[in-house]
């Protein structure tokens, strides 16, 4: 009897196995971020034109950082969620607006870097009018040289940080509902106690 | 008409396909030794985007954003470890196809040498009960002697 059950019970152990790895999202990479000082940069503001942005201008604040761009077809998915909590005031969200140009198959960008910005200018406000703006302020990251710093790989992501400067959550891809209420809004509310 | 149309589009045809060509990646055709050591880094990286292609074999945008920035950092003068440490502070030891052996990658770099270690116990075993099993077989008795000699002997039927 024996003989016959230890490869069952063998059997039954793979499905379990292969049935947890099937259910878990290879997308879901754990950000070695997390826990980090959130990585300085100095970018272009999209609308103030002339004018800067960087994280130490939001130092002894906790804020999101929600990386997104015209082009992001998931971008409009979360969008919506976001106008409606910037309604609210709960807390600050600065736009690292990725590769505006570049981002949308590459095959228009224009060789002088001054025009590529206008054509971002244009493009990233032109979304911002029709489907509503929650930033404070978005910065333009053009070449995508910050979005490496930042691990970006794949647009929308958003990061929560401290009053310190440290980067306390990692949300890759779209903010659902149930992340946003049982994740990102309580560590908000925790971090500003 | 149409022949002076075609005239005219061609030009417009051939400056399109060089605009798209116009951003990708010059590789280092001066320096070889510094393009042979991006290809050996990159063969090395995971792509983030599609996550079974190294930095090397895929297209996608990041990975090509990638590979400049480790070809400027090569250009620098910076070191393998350097290159590959900047890349895991920002994606984490998945953008290594050889993960790191430390506390969580031990049953990933273990686990086979503990299913031989596994499978070989149970080979000696079932080889040990098998000899012993073949030891306590009582010898034959006469009567079955006889009949298998009988067997044995029997010519085999023709089909």
């Amino acid at each position: 009897m024996n003989k016959f059950l230890w490869p069952l019970a063998g059997f039954l152990l793979l499905v379990v196995l292969l049935g947890v790895g099937l259910n878990l999202n290879p997308r879901e990479v754990p950000s070695p971020l997390v826990g980090k000082p959130a990585p300085a940069f100095e970018l272009p503001q999209l609308q103030a034109e002339g004018k800067t942005f960087g994280p130490k201008d939001m130092q002894g604040k906790v804020w999101l950082l929600n990386v997104w761009s015209s082009w992001c077809v998931s971008c409009r998915q979360e969008h919506p969620m976001l106008v409606e909590m910037s309604k609210q005031n709960i807390v600050p969200l600065v736009g690292l607006n990725y590769k505006e140009v570049r981002g949308d198959g590459g095959i228009d960008v224009p060789a002088d870097p001054a025009d590529e910005m206008k054509l971002a200018r244009k493009r990233a406000n032109g979304w911002l009018a029709s489907h509503g703006n929650p930033y404070v302020l978005s910065v333009l990251d053009n070449d995508g040289r910050v979005g490496i710093d930042y691990g970006v790989y794949g647009v929308p992501e958003t990061y929560v940080i401290d009053k310190a400067g440290v980067i306390r959550y990692k949300q890759i891809g779209p903010i659902t509902p149930d992340v946003l209420k049982q994740k990102i809004l309580p560590l908000v509310a925790e971090l500003n106690k | 008409m149409k022949k002076t149309l075609a005239c005219l589009m061609l030009p417009l045809f051939f400056w399109i396909a060089g605009l798209a060509h116009g951003n990708e990646a010059r590789p280092l055709a001066a320096d070889p030794v510094a393009e042979a050591r991006l290809q050996a880094l990159s063969a090395e990286l995971r792509c983030l985007v599609c996550q079974n292609q190294s930095i090397a074999d895929s297209n996608a945008e990041l990975a090509q954003d990638l590979r400049n920035e480790v070809r400027k950092m090569i250009q620098s003068g910076k070191s393998d470890t350097e290159i590959v440490d900047f890349l895991v502070a920002r994606y984490g030891d998945f953008v290594l196809y050889r993960p790191p052996v430390k506390g969580l990658t031990l049953l990933l770099w273990g686990g086979p040498l503990v299913l031989l270690a596994i499978g070989l116990f149970a080979l000696i075993r079932y080889l040990r009960r098998r000899e012993l099993q073949a030891e306590e077989a009582a010898p034959l008795t006469t009567e079955q002697a006889r009949q298998a000699e009988a067997l044995l002997n029997t010519p085999e039927p023709k089909a």
